[in-house]
């Protein structure tokens, strides 16, 4: 067996890897110590180096010799490094212009260690495990990358992995990836716009992306790094700071280490009540000899964060209205991240979005349980996709020329008897494309006129629907208030072409096809007879 | 459904006039999925859609075509798979991978006769020297044709090959690692295949899964704790008598190579004994049969006492009655639930439609006068939305028709009041 090409997300606060297995499912790896998510951190302690959750352990006793959060950093310069982002670990420092670590080793021996090296390192542990877990030597990569990662970025993490023996075959966006590994899982046969939100430690990114005949464009995208799990983290922290203080009058926040302890206590306390509606919290000796033992009701966490958590829902209204859309435009959010495992992000979701919008996140059942491992599982996906093509048809098929195509900008369709445009082109739809729709019952002489589509957004007022309250309970609620209902119309736009059909004997087969040049051609098939009549623009 | 006007014009095409598309967006899409590659090869070929669909089931048939070959070749290797043996002296050709280099390492005791004279050729082909040399190859790479006649001849003599197949540690399958977290049937299972080589003989029971029975179980343990082996150790010797040698060298020499060759076929029966002895403690059948073995034990010891029977009888039906009784009301129950589900989900609306309401009406009331205020009087809304229990929803939305500010203030105080709340989230209504 040749060895597999694995997909790799690689991202501040953890990583995870997948591969394609023999029974051709994606399978996403567990390190040694059993962690699929692997936490993307190094430690130092005497001459030995820890990785993932090993590492994440030494946070408390040994910060300055632990590295985190260091991914956003490759491939820039050291001035456009946030250098808050390791405030409580391994500092970050300047080395000829780019980001490093400095970090003591064996018998107090100093080592300074490029960004560019502690990437290598990480990504060496990442392929180790991968190695150990499918039992072939690993060299290739499908990796997947924020939406605005920059050429600089990607050379740096391509000779990173190049210098451990790992080819990065291609590179894929996070959102894309994210779908793409959702897409498989739960296909979607329909065109659709998805919002794909993926709040991660210590960033959030989003994009919109429109899938057509499986075609994704992305239309638009919203970064923040200021926003993320962490913060959740920070307003829980916060909240048991101040109850400690109360009940003891020690201030935990004098000292950097019961901080330390506080925050990886916390980080476990906010995942408890991702699945279970209360979480408790212990730790020995926290402050001034102290113990601190409470518990925390779900209810409780989402009132200290609600703040954070409006922010999330903000962003992704941001990253719609970027796009020119409007919320009834989109088809369905998919929530991936760590962060998506928490319920509230989603409830507040499917308060803000109409009941039109599916929000894909952990509670539902028709998307992933763990959205965290859709970016790896997608590049697993692309990476078995493109080993059945050789290095050359790869690299013609990522040629600009293909990669830039054009999109129509209005959907096309047709009339029926009433005037109302039914779509069947939509917009953003990448040339050349093809699509067609059947019309069983269609008989007689049909005019079938083809259209673009206008859309505008629509407030309906609808009465009171008290009627269909046939059981006490809904009574009770009722009230006569008329109730705003935003709806999506579409009209006819500008007229392109009719055809006229004779004597249809039943049923008519209309395909749209809009050729690489942007020709349009409408056939419409008699299904019974031979009957065709075709129209070009 | 909808139909489509009738006609009113001639039957064809009319293209409206001065009609064109509005203008394109040229965008980048997404390099990834099935679909992206498929566009690609469309845009780079120029194809229209129907002469895409027609290449695509060309290219499936051609596909299954492809594969109409000699099922035989699949099976040999495609290249070399040791490329060492380009440089590998062929005096020493015994150490030399000899399946590999007739490319059948994938194979290897599993090669019949026919397959081996098939690969033979087929490696002449390649790598006959007046071939190699003809494309520019040193003389050197005479050494692996060299190997491969001496693998040809080893192979395709019985008595050789039985040898050969004894010392060829690569087709070997070990068992798994002791600390491994292993399915103990995918793990043993090719263990027990590749070790049955060896026996004389034959058939040779195989490992089973999880169903397999008691008896099969047994008689597998049995046989393989009575394994009968050829393999033998000749192929290892270190000394080769030659026939120049005088008499009693030669007989020294052979002297040493037997206890040698004992030597390691006793190392290797210890080997396989301990391996089925450790498959015997791992296998989880056994413990299985085991534990079979003491339920039906303790089954009889219950048989025993008649009396006590006829009374579980008795309990048993009582029980079995109560769990029909029990599944009848549960199906009722259900039933009822799903006529409930409606109303439940139309209650849930009108929930939702109140929590709105009520996130609404400082908005819809300027803010009380204090828009300046807006976002703290929101929050804090949004607060007591989420605290709210049904009852309180109801009544809430029901007060905020009359006066917000009052409604809000009121139950802001019953929340904080009974604990549900802290005060001081709530500062604007208390
Ligand atoms: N079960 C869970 N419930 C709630 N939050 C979780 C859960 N699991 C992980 N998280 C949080 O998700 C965040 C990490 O998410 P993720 O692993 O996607 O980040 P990342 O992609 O590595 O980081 P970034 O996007 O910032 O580069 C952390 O804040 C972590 O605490
Ligand atoms: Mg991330």
């Amino acid at each position: 067996m040749s060895s597999p090409v694995i997909g790799i997300s690689f991202g501040n606060t953890s990583s995870s890897i997948a591969y394609i297995n023999p029974k051709n499912d994606v399978d996403v790896i567990a390190n040694p110590d059993g962690e699929r998510s692997i936490p993307s951190v190094l430690s130092y302690v005497g001459e030995d180096e820890y990785h993932g959750g090993q590492a994440v352990q030494q946070l408390v006793r040994n910060p300055k010799n632990t590295i985190i959060n260091f991914r956003d950093f490759i491939g820039l310069p050291f001035s456009e490094c946030d250098a808050t982002k390791c405030a409580n670990s391994a500092p970050i420092i300047d080395i000829d212009g780019k980001a490093g670590f400095a970090i003591t080793r064996g018998e107090g021996v100093e080592e300074k260690i490029t960004v560019d090296e502690v990437v290598s390192r990480h990504l060496n542990r990442l392929k180790l495990a991968a190695e150990d877990y499918i039992g072939t030597k690993i060299s290739q990569a499908v990796l997947t990358i924020p939406t605005n990662f920059t050429g600089e970025q990607k050379s740096a993490l391509i000779a990173s992995a190049a210098k451990v023996g790992l080819k990065i075959v291609q590179f894929v966006n996070e959102p894309s990836a994210a779908l793409l590994a959702h897409l498989e899982a739960f296909p979607n046969e329909k065109d659709a716009n998805y919002v794909v939100a993926d709040f991660g430690g210590v960033r959030s990114d989003a994009a919109v992306i429109a899938v057509r005949n499986g075609v994704f464009t992305i239309l638009a995208t919203a970064h923040n790094t200021a926003l993320g799990g962490d913060n959740l983290d920070d307003a829980l922290i916060e909240y048991f700071a101040k109850d400690f203080q109360k009940k003891t009058q020690s201030n935990p926040r004098k000292n950097a280490r019961s901080m330390a302890k506080l925050r990886v206590n916390s980080i476990t306390t906010k995942k408890t009540l991702s699945n279970a509606t209360s979480g408790t919290i212990s730790i020995d000796s926290l402050a001034d000899g102290f113990d601190y033992h409470t518990s925390i009701n779900r209810m409780r966490f989402e009132l200290t964060a609600n703040k954070v958590f409006g922010q999330f829902s903000a962003f992704i209204e941001l990253v719609i209205s970027k796009a020119n859309l409007d919320l009834l435009d989109i088809d369905a959010v998919l929530l991936t991240g760590g962060v998506a495992f928490t319920p509230k992000l989603s409830s507040n979701l499917e308060f803000l979005f109409p009941e039109s919008v599916e929000i894909l996140s952990a509670q539902n059942k028709n998307s992933s349980s763990n959205p965290n491992e859709l970016s790896s599982s997608g590049a697993a996906l692309q990476a078995r996709l493109i080993s059945a093509y050789d290095d050359d048809e790869l690299a013609e098929a990522l040629q600009p020329v293909v990669v830039n195509t054009q999109h129509t900008s209005k959907p096309i369709g047709f009339a029926d008897s009433e005037g109302n445009f039914h779509p069947v082109l939509l917009a953003e739809s990448s040339f050349p494309v093809q699509k067609k729709v059947t019309l069983k019952s269609a008989q007689g002489n049909l005019l079938l006129s083809i259209y673009e589509g206008e859309h505008k957004i629509v407030e309906k007022t609808i009465e009171s629907e008290a009627k269909e309250a046939d059981d006490e309970d809904s009574e009770e609620y009722s009230d006569d208030e008329p109730e705003v209902v935003r709806e999506k119309i579409y009209s006819l736009g500008a007229k392109l072409m009719d055809l006229g059909i004779k004597d249809v004997k039943g049923g008519l087969e209309i395909a749209f096809n809009l050729n690489k040049d942007g020709k349009l051609r409408v056939t419409a098939r008699d299904l019974k007879s031979t009957n065709v009549v075709k129209g070009e623009l | 459904m909808f139909t489509l006007p009738s006609l009113t014009v001639e039957a064809g095409a009319h293209v409206a006039s001065g009609a064109k598309l509005s203008a394109p967006i040229r965008r980048p899409v997404e390099p990834v999925g099935k679909a992206f590659m498929h566009h690609a090869q469309r845009t780079l070929r120029n194809h229209t859609w129907s002469e895409f669909e027609k290449l695509e089931a060309e290219r499936n048939v051609k596909n299954v075509e492809e594969n109409n070959v000699d099922p035989d070749e699949l099976l040999f290797d495609t290249d070399l798979a040791d490329p060492s043996l380009l440089t590998h002296d062929p005096r020493d050709w015994k150490t030399a991978d000899l399946y590999a280099a007739m490319g059948l390492s994938k194979l290897r005791y599993r090669a019949n006769d026919t397959q081996v004279i098939k690969a033979h050729r087929k490696q002449v082909l390649k790598y006959h020297p007046d071939k190699t040399s003809a494309e520019g190859g040193s003389l050197d790479q005479d050494g692996i044709f060299k190997i491969i006649q001496k693998a040809f001849e080893t192979l395709t003599d019985s008595t050789k090959r039985a040898q050969y197949d004894s010392c060829d540690f690569q087709a070997d399958v070990l068992p798994p690692k002791k600390s491994g977290d292993y399915d103990f049937y995918e793990a043993w299972g090719p263990v027990f295949v590749s070790e049955a080589r060896f026996s004389k003989k034959s058939p040779v029971p195989t490992l089973g899964d999880a169903k397999s029975s008691k008896k099969e179980v047994e008689e597998f343990y049995a046989f393989w704790h009575r394994f009968d082996s050829w393999r033998s150790f000749e192929f290892l010797d270190e000394d080769v008598p030659d026939d120049s040698s005088n008499r009693d060298h030669k007989r020294y020499i052979e002297k040493k190579n037997t206890a040698a060759r004992n030597k390691k076929k006793t190392a290797d029966n210890a080997r396989l004994v301990k391996l089925v002895e450790r498959a015997m403690n791992e296998d989880p059948r056994i413990k299985m049969f085991k534990e079979e073995e003491k339920k039906e034990k303790a089954r009889k010891k219950w048989e025993r006492e008649a009396g006590a029977r006829a009374e579980a009888e008795v309990k048993a039906k009582a029980e079995a009655d109560a769990k029909a009784k029990a599944e009848e009301e549960a199906k009722n129950a259900a039933d009822a639930k799903a006529s409930k589900k409606k109303s439940k989900e139309a209650a849930k609306a009108a929930k939702k439609k109140n929590k709105r309401a009520i996130r609404n009406a400082a908005k819809e009331a300027d803010y009380f006068g204090d828009i300046d205020k807006a976002a703290a009087i929101d929050e804090q809304i949004a607060l007591i939305v989420d605290s709210l229990d049904d009852d309180q929803l109801v009544e809430v939305a029901d007060k905020i028709k009359t006066d917000a500010k009052t409604a809000l203030q009121t139950i802001a105080k019953t929340l904080t009041d009974s604990n549900k709340l802290p005060a001081s989230v709530l500062s604007y209504f208390l």
